[in-house]
């Protein structure tokens, strides 16, 4: 009987402090967008952490997209070449770059890059209580410190996604026509026949803004909730990885059945 | 850094941005082929304009003349109305005919449409009467078959 009540109590437990997260973070979240505004006024804040976040995850963002771009018309090019269409390659590296991968891989690799220097940061600064110090001297961390790092994480998120998507199909563009020799015309031109700019492009950087929310609100939140130890810090900028990953590959199955169900 | 060097690498970055944007746009999507190129409408109708779909090309002796714009049903003679813009720089005989082709054994489908020998030139806005439809190829198989029966019953028909 006892130990039936002890299973009990620890289930509930666990709910009760699963639930209690939800609500911090939601609490958070609303704090971080009514801070917005306020962090607008000092513009110079939101570019300083442009840099920080976007301009410094550039070279990897570049680097994979161009990676990405490579492996795919290669691959694509030995499945295409059985049925003759290797032509379409174009088509298949853009498709997927632009609804999935891009905003997929970026938001995955900005997770690593930029969430977890973002969750470092915020929390050795909770561990120093510099964020307590500046509410003693009235400066609002969440305006001051949070909400221009939230601004560059959505506007830097959508930029670094095109560019993986620009860069990944030149890259399918230098494998395909300039060391297989696809026919550069019909590379271009039945990618230009298909694609569609709102439908495929358009969706592409709304989805990659959404993940711009999601690894950015993550990152702020487990450095702002982190213990001020340095473990806490460590296990903080490895909660900050996984949670950002598992939400945005989540997020983006909901947002494809919603964006490319129908044909 | 100084302020002013990260500014200038904030605003090269957002830039680089752009310029990525502008290329999956314009080069790898088909935001340049909307609008810009001027062009008049004709309609046709069809029996069955197969899979048809708005945008489809419209070509003539292979070449792309133009694009489907819109397809509607007419609730009176049950026949497809397809509207089509093609390029203002070609203009074709008042008796041309428009077929529904197919590219490739299983590719797209698009209008095909073979120029007539009318002195009079299609007016914008005109229609093109002679028209053949989508082959449908489950009629298709449905006639072979057919057809192969008959030629069977007869053949039975011949033994007695």
């Amino acid at each position: 009987m006892r130990a039936w009540a002890d299973v009990l109590q620890s289930l509930g437990a666990r709910t009760l402090g699963v639930l209690r997260g939800l609500g911090r973070a939601a609490f958070f979240t609303a704090e971080l967008l009514a801070a917005v505004p306020a962090s607008l006024r000092r513009f110079g804040l939101v570019v300083r952490q442009v840099h920080a976040v976007g301009n410094l995850s550039l070279v990897i963002i570049l680097a994979s997209g161009t990676a990405v771009g490579f492996v795919l018309a290669l691959q694509m090019y030995y499945a295409l070449v059985t049925y003759g269409a290797t032509e379409s390659l174009g088509l298949i590296v853009n498709l997927s770059l632009v609804r999935e991968l891009g905003p997929v891989v970026t938001a995955l690799l900005f997770a690593g890059r930029a969430g977890t220097s973002l969750t470092a940061e915020i929390g050795l600064m909770k561990a120093g209580e510099q964020l307590a110090a500046m509410e003693m001297m009235a400066v609002d961390p969440k305006s001051r410190i949070l909400a221009p790092r939230f601004l560059a994480g959505i506007v830097s998120m959508p930029l670094l996604a095109i560019l993986f998507s620009a860069v990944g199909i030149l890259g399918a563009y230098v494998v395909a026509v300039l060391l297989i020799g696809v026919d550069a015309g019909n590379f271009w031109s039945i990618m230009q026949a298909r694609v569609d700019v709102w439908r495929d492009v358009g969706n592409g950087i709304v989805k990659s803004f959404v993940f711009g929310v999601i690894c950015t609100v993550v990152a702020l939140y487990q450095g702002h909730e982190t213990e001020a130890t340095p473990e806490g810090v460590a296990y903080a900028t490895t909660r900050t990885v996984v949670i950002s990953s598992l939400g945005v590959l989540a997020m983006d199955f909901v947002l494809t059945a919603l964006m490319f169900s129908t044909p | 850094m100084s302020k002013r060097n990260v500014e200038i690498m904030v605003g090269l970055f957002v830039l680089l941005g752009m310029a990525g944007l502008v290329f999956l746009a314009l080069k790898a999507a088909n935001l340049a082929s909307f609008g810009a190129r001027d062009g008049y409408t004709v309609t046709a109708r069809f029996d069955n304009i197969g899979g048809l779909k708005p945008r489809s090309p419209v070509r003539s002796a292979g070449v792309t003349v133009g694009r489907v714009k819109t397809i509607a049903l007419d609730a009176k003679t049950f026949e497809g109305v397809v509207t089509m813009e093609l390029d203002s720089g070609v203009r074709f005989p008042r008796d041309s005919s428009a077929k529904i082709l197919t590219a490739g054994l299983l590719g797209d489908q698009y209008i095909g449409i073979e120029p007539g020998a009318s002195e009079q030139d299609l007016a914008a806005g005109g229609q093109i009467r002679q028209t053949q439809s989508a082959v449908v190829l489950e009629n298709l198989i449905g006639q072979l078959v057919t057809g192969k029966a008959a030629e069977a019953a007869d053949q039975a028909g011949e033994k007695k």
